[in-house]
This record gives structure tokens, sequence and C-alpha cells, in this order.
């Protein structure tokens, strides 16, 4: 066997197993977070403080049955689930963990991630579509024009970035930080970065795919069993490549002050970075309530965008400048 | 556009939101108050008013009824049933019976109300459940003997 084969091979099965981990990892945090907001214990059965609970939740759902509804398009009923989980995966074949710990190192890494995240809105317009259920549809209208109204502020303030750094190889971004993080010189760019990226992961305060009062559950109301863990998954997977993006574009990815750990400092620091931003967002879903979706529009519309360009012509001007 | 304009209406929400976000932060750093149930249990408020039980007297290491009637005859639903036998060498009745149909009560405290003596009083049970209906007819002299005066005569037991 090739060794070339053998290393895809072996990053294949780590980066799923990531996934998987980082769902348990993440919906235990939200669980407790959420539940010590409200000043209850959370989680306590299952397990010490309940953390094997979300095993005994994986299992549950692997045991149960997909059940296809009546009259749906049961190729592409089928079919949604995976389109949603496979191109939330690859974003981590590219992602640097640390200074020697990514598994493909592209010029274009960034472009990739953003398209591969992209690539999830057709997976929910696929299942909202193959559900044949008025809900589900709702859901995905809404999800779809959310999506695609909320990629122009978070492009426009990712695109200040590259303009400074002028590359979109990860690894040369995390170099371009050496002496201070870009948070500091556009944190602009990362309020605005942030809060598309909340929206584009259908995180509350921006949820309406998802309101349970209006759509019980929006585009995976069919769905049970895998299909629906599948879609859990990709959504897990989605909000990590999001905050772990934010972690490398503002906040210096891996780099951090020495530790006494050798190869592992870089990791450590930068899952400590990521997983700081991903409980700001637990932290934002347990304080706000849901908007309304022309506040959802004109907040992106009027505020993010004008902000977003402005940000981007005096970043250009200052670059030009310099 | 509000009354605030443009930025001011910028200011404003990113204010408050700021400010909810302080909110649910202190709230996640305070102790949890949630009781959780079988393992712990809350203290039940002395006003709670439970089924009538007989009060124990310290000084007399019993009950101070009289074993009158007058709860029985106040009782609406005629679920007291008390009864009396004199013993040797004594003046008074003593209590040999004091039953209480627990499924017929309404809890309405006419018998507390009734006793001259203040020798019954509500009970601190509230979690009481049972398969059969028998269950719930209580020997209130028994109760007495179990939580009173058997654990006291086990203590000086074992002194």
């Amino acid at each position: 066997m090739p060794p070339e084969l053998l290393r895809m091979i072996i990053a294949a099965v780590l980066v799923v197993s990531f996934v998987f981990l980082n769902a348990m990892v993440l919906g235990y945090m939200e669980r407790k977070v959420s539940a010590h907001i409200q000043r209850r214990p959370g989680l306590m059965e299952v397990g010490p403080h309940g953390v094997l609970q979300l095993i005994i939740d994986g299992l549950k759902l692997i045991g149960k049955q997909l059940v296809v509804p009546e009259g749906s398009n049961k190729f592409l009923f089928r079919l949604a689930p995976l389109l949603s989980f496979a191109p939330c995966v690859l974003p981590f074949v590219v992602i640097p963990f640390s200074r020697k710990l990514q598994i493909v190192s592209m010029d274009v890494s960034l472009i990739f991630i953003l398209a591969m995240t992209s690539i999830n809105v057709v997976a929910i317009l696929v299942a909202g579509w193959a559900s044949n259920n008025k809900y589900s549809l709702f859901g995905t209208f809404r999800s779809v024009a959310q999506a695609v109204s909320y990629e122009i502020p978070m492009l426009l303030s990712l695109l200040s970035i590259i303009l400074m750094t002028s590359t979109f190889s990860l690894q040369g971004i995390i170099a371009a930080q050496k002496y201070y993080w870009f948070i500091l010189v556009q944190p602009l760019a990362f309020i605005i970065y942030f809060i598309s990226g909340l929206a584009e992961t259908n995180r509350a305060p921006f949820d309406l795919p998802e309101a349970e009062s209006e759509l019980t559950a929006g585009f995976h109301t069919e769905y049970s069993g895998m299909g629906f863990s599948f879609f859990f998954l990709a959504e897990y997977a989605n909000m990590f490549t999001v905050c772990s993006i934010a972690t490398i574009l503002f906040l210096g990815g891996w780099k951090g002050i020495p530790l006494p750990l050798g190869d592992f400092t870089g990791i450590v620091w930068f899952m400590l970075k990521v997983y700081g931003l991903l409980f700001v967002m637990i932290w934002a879903r347990w304080t706000y309530p849901r908007v309304r979706f022309d506040q959802l529009m004109s907040f992106c519309w009027k505020y993010l965008i004008p902000f977003a360009l402005a940000n981007l012509l005096i970043t250009a001007v200052v670059v030009k400048l310099i | 556009m509000s009354k605030r304009g443009y930025f001011g209406e910028l200011w404003f929400g990113a204010k408050s939101l700021l400010i909810g976000l302080k909110v649910t932060i202190v709230e996640m750093f305070k102790p949890i108050v949630t009781v959780q149930y079988p393992r712990e249990e809350c203290d039940i408020t002395p006003n709670y008013r439970g089924h009538v039980e007989l009060v124990f007297n310290p000084e007399t290491g019993g009950c101070d009824c009289i074993v009158c009637g007058m709860c029985a005859k106040a009782c609406p639903s005629d679920c007291i049933v008390v009864k009396g036998e004199k013993k040797e060498g004594e003046k008074r009745k003593s209590l040999s019976l004091f039953s209480l149909d627990f499924t017929k009560c309404s809890l309405c405290g006419s018998c507390v109300e009734a006793c001259p003596k203040s020798a019954l009083d509500y009970s601190q049970d509230y979690n009481i459940a049972g398969f059969t209906r028998e269950e719930f007819h209580y020997d209130l002299i028994e109760r007495l003997e179990r939580r009173h005066i058997q654990p006291l005569a086990a203590a000086a037991g074992g002194n």
C-alpha cells in the first residue's frame, strides 16, 4: 500500500471520529451551560455529572428506524442527510490544528472551507423539499434565505483580512499574525463575521429555520434515527468550522504562550480558543430570544453589509498607503 | 426609522445585548436551586396541613386524648372513629382505638379545632401513596407509637 494512501485513510478515520467526538463534547457542553444559566444541574444521571449521556443518546439514535414519509421523494429524502454531513467533514481536512497537524496544506484552504460550508444550504433545501411536509418546506425557505443573505457580510468581513495578508492559505494567515492578533486591528470584521457565523449555522438568536413554536423542527421535522443525527452532527461540525475560522483569522490560530507540552502546545491553544468561541455561541443562544424575520433581514442589509463594506474600503485604503 | 436614528439604534441595541449577556453569565455562576427530589428532600413548611395525627406529649410519654369524641362528632365526612376503655384503677377512660379513614377525609381541620385538649394536629407527610385503599385507613395510636414512643424506648435502651 502506498504511504500516501495509508496517510489518507488514517486521516479520514481521524477526521470522522473527531466530528463525532466534537458533537458529543458540544452536546454535553450545550446542555450543561444552558442548565447552569437557568440554575439547573442539567445532566446528572448517566455517569458522573452525566458525562456518558451523549453516548447513550447516540446509541438510541443509531437503534431507531429511519421512517420515510408517505408521498416523499424517497431517493432525495435518504440522500439529504449524507449531503449535509459529507461537506461538513471536509473542512477538517484543511484546518491547521497546530504547526504540523494539518492533513492537507492547500493554498486556497480558506476558499475551500467557505465553499464546503455553503453546500450545507443545498442539503437543507433537498431535505425540506423531499420531506413533502409544509413545515419542513417553510423551514427550508427561511434557512436558505437566511444563509444566502448572511453569506455576503461574512465573506466581506473575511476579505478585509485577505487584503492584509494577501494569502488564502490558513498557515500563511497564522504566520502573518506574528506580532499581534488581527482582532486588534479588525475588531469590526470579527464582530460581523461572528454574527454572520451564528446566522450561517442557524444558531439562536437566528434559529428561525428551526423555530419550534411555529415549525416544529424546520427542515428535519420528518427525520428520525441516523437521518436526524447526521443533521445534528453536521450542525455541530459547522459550528466548529465557523469558530475555527474565526480563531485562525482573528485570534492567531494555534499560536499562544509556550507551554511545557512540546508539539502539543499548538493544539492545546487552538482547542482552547475554538471552544471558548463555541462557549460564546452557546451563551448567546441561552441569552437572546429569537429575532423576527424582518428584523433578521433588516439587520443584515441595513447594518452588517454597510459596515462590512466600509470596513473593507478603509482596510483597502490603509493597506495601499502603508 | 425609529426616533433614536440609525446610530442611536445601533448603540442602544449593542448596549442592551451586552447587558443581557452579563445577566446570564452572572446567573451561571450562582448556586443551583433544583432539588433532586428522590435523593434530596425539601423541608416542609410548619403550616403544611397533612392528615391529622395525635400529638406526642413528652411529659406524659403518650397523647393527651381524653376520648371525648368531639373530633368524631365534628368530622363532616365521618372518617374518625374513637374508642376508649376504662382500665382497672384508673379514673378516666383511656384511648384504645383512633382510626382515620384518609380516603374520605377532606382535610377540613374541624377535628383539630374541635379538640379541647389540643391533642390533634396536622402531620407533615406529603408523599403518601399506596396500592390499596386499606393502606389509607390509618391507626393513629400505632402511628404515635412507631414515630415517638418506640424511638424513645430504643434510645433509652441504648443508653
